[in-house]
């Protein structure tokens, strides 16, 4: 076992990846001198030399257009946005190119690209700096949309991604970068088609991914001080969400509480929560609750920021109203 | 001189192609959205005779006139506006989305900018593989106005990358002519602005555009980075087949048919002819092996199958994705 962080995690998967195989190139703003807007790729410039670890112009659609491009003309380049608020400049190009590409050429053009970026609030960085778009690329054929909560995800996830023969999206969300734990020493990849439960409770299920798991494992500690058990699972992969290991929860606890940090409207959340009612409407012993970011903006101030993200107190009440 | 025989022969093949679909379309054998290459031939042709077998090309919704220049077969051309699986796409990309890549074609691309950065991430490939590769990527002017046209020229030649950027000015962006769209219409003073090579080139003029690519390939191929073209030109049919073309005259186009790139280089070869050769007669055997060709083609889109609907979920991930197939539910 080792010391790290969620960011160090991600480094070394970097350093693995790059290490690995001449054909992977890590590129985006500020990757290189800068050492990546928030320090993931520290010290891999000085590494691996600026051929390998390159600093693009800002301009989002360009770059990781470039990137698919590239992947499509046989390299294996990680893409890194800042953050995926400013990931829609570049909207065009992973949605009408890298989703379409091979479906649409009958099976020609492969596009095995791995786009980075970070999402998530909780840093009072306010309204363009905070939002959790998961949602909208977790909406598109073609993608495959990975979420790391744990430093197992954050150091294995991207080795995996760039195995995988099409296009992964991965959402670091940036309020993870500094938690710290033990991390094996033979870390690597992981599996990207499973979502795991992280607690095993029996009265309530809670589902949640990124950032927000940790809330829900929170909430789930207050819960347990209360007499009810809850089980915590971690949806990891956005799309295609792992139905099985949710539902089969669901079905043996009979009640559910989906945690989103996206807005309720047409996210991930309201996705789980629709898929929970079709297929286990008959397991329940409760309607399935949910608990998102409030429909506004999210704003600067600290108070309000807190009031609009999902809390592991509202977590909590919404698991005691389905229990009640 | 030989080649402008070829020339002429690869833009009366595009002419008739093009003239065959407006048929096709209205015989609803062709369906969707069907953008025309005729006035423009010179530039495909000319382009194309430049590059190499193994070059890459990325195109746009307009796509037709610079497959069959690549060399992608009518057959499978037609077959794919058939929406056939014998299409180069299978059926799924229709006339806007052709790809073959082993002839070097990355697709028509329907978004307004959208292949330039493909165009860019392609030739960055190439280069750090060490592939000796250009890759040429062809759009109106009406991209220029967009994002993408900016950031990629940028991008290409800070890094200096292998891209031939082919802007094919025909001053209209659908309904919108160039002085409604452009603040500046030297559209070369935008591209040097990236610090690259921009040269304006007569696209009604094959050999023109051809010496053009010539140079502008052999300094791409030294290193020197991409070079942007722009090569005047002119539609002569509407935007689309839904476009009535309320917002030309018809003299307008009747002057520019007067620079007809076929009329162009009909010309010249006439004036090559050595006394006694009847051109004419030329003109009309090339017609009728071209015709021949494209009739080969439409029996060929006409008999071949359609995809299998079972098919319809392959390839939303690749065949060795862990992610599994979609049934498809009928
Ligand atoms: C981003 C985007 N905006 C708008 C359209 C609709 N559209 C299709 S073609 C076209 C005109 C493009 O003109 P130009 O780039 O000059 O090419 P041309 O059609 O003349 O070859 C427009 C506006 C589109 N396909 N993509």
């Amino acid at each position: 076992m080792t010391k790290t962080t969620y960011r160090e995690a991600l480094r070394e998967g970097l350093r693995e990846a790059l290490a690995g195989d001449d054909r992977v190139v890590l590129l985006g703003e500020d990757v290189g001198a800068y050492g990546g807007s928030f320090a993931v790729s520290l010290g891999l410039l000085e590494q691996f030399g600026p051929d390998r670890v390159v600093d693009t112009p800002l301009s989002e659609s360009a770059f990781v257009g470039a990137a698919i491009g590239a992947a499509m003309g046989g390299i294996r380049p990680i893409v890194e946005i800042m953050t995926v608020n400013f990931s829609l400049l570049a909207l065009d190009q992973i949605v009408n190119n890298a989703a379409t590409y091979l479906h649409m050429s009958g099976g020609q053009i492969h596009v095995p690209v791995v786009i980075r970026m970070t999402t998530g609030a909780g840093r009072q960085l306010a309204a363009q700096h905070s939002h959790s778009f998961e949602g909208i690329y977790a909406h598109i054929p073609g993608l495959r949309v990975v979420a790391p909560a744990t430093l197992e995800d954050a150091r294995g996830m991207l080795a995996t991604a760039l195995a995988d023969p099409d296009p992964v999206v991965i959402f670091e969300h940036a309020a993870l970068l500094p938690m710290a734990g033990d991390l094996a020493d033979d870390a690597g990849a992981v599996d990207l088609d499973r979502a795991a439960v992280r607690r095993e409770g029996t009265d309530v299920t809670l589902v949640s991914y990124g950032a927000r798991l940790h809330t829900c494992l929170e909430a789930a500690e207050a819960l347990a001080a209360d007499g009810v058990s809850a089980e915590v699972v971690d949806l990891r992969t956005l799309r295609p969400l792992d139905l099985p290991t949710i539902l089969a929860s669901v079905a043996r606890t009979h009640r559910a509480v989906v945690v989103d940090e996206a807005w309720r409207t047409g996210g991930i959340g309201a996705e789980v929560a629709a898929a929970i009612c079709e297929h286990t409407f008959w397991d329940l012993d409760a309607p399935v609750a949910r608990v998102a970011t409030l429909e506004v903006p999210i704003p600067y101030a600290i108070h309000l920021e807190a009031a609009a993200l999902p809390q592991a107190a509202d977590v909590v009440a919404a698991a005691r109203a389905v229990v009640a | 001189m030989d080649e402008r025989w070829s020339w002429y022969r690869q833009m009366v093949r595009i002419r008739r192609f093009e003239e065959r679909c407006v048929e096709l379309y209205s015989a609803t054998k062709i369906r969707g959205f069907l953008h025309l290459y005729i006035g423009e031939e010179a530039v495909a042709a000319g382009v194309m005779s430049r590059l190499r077998p193994d070059d890459a090309v990325v195109a746009t919704y307009r796509d037709h006139g610079h497959a069959i220049a690549k060399g992608v077969s009518m057959r499978a051309v037609m077959a794919e506006m058939f929406g056939k699986v014998d299409g180069c796409s299978r059926g799924r990309g229709g006339s806007m989305h052709l790809f073959d890549v082993a002839h070097g074609l990355y697709g028509g691309n329907a978004i307004v900018g959208g292949g330039l950065p493909i165009a860019a991430g392609l030739a960055w490939a190439d280069r750090r593989l060490g592939r000796d590769r250009v890759t040429a990527c062809f759009f109106g002017e009406g991209a220029v106005a967009e994002g993408e046209f900016h950031e990629t020229l940028n991008l290409a030649s800070l890094w200096k990358l292998p891209v031939l950027f082919c802007c094919e000015n025909n001053l209209y962006a659908m309904g919108t002519e160039i002085a409604h769209e452009q603040a500046d219409l030297d559209l070369t003073v935008k591209a040097s602005g990236y610090a690259l090579p921009a040269w304006s080139v007569d696209g009604m003029d094959v050999e023109a555009v051809a010496a053009a690519t010539e140079r502008a390939l052999a300094s791409i191929r030294a290193g020197g980075g991409p070079v942007f073209l722009e090569l005047k030109t002119f539609r002569f049919r509407a935007h689309s087949m839904y476009d009535p073309d309320r917002y030309r005259t018809s003299a307008e186009i009747e002057h520019w048919k007067e620079r007809d790139p076929l009329l162009v280089l009909e010309e010249r070869l006439r004036a090559d002819a050595a006394a006694g050769d009847d051109v004419d007669a030329r003109f009309a055997e090339v017609a009728a092996e071209v015709d021949a060709e494209v009739d080969d083609a439409v029996a060929f889109a006409d008999a071949a199958e359609l995809e299998p609907v079972e098919e319809l979920t392959r390839w939303v991930h690749a065949d060795d994705s862990s992610v599994p197939r979609q049934e498809v539910v009928r």
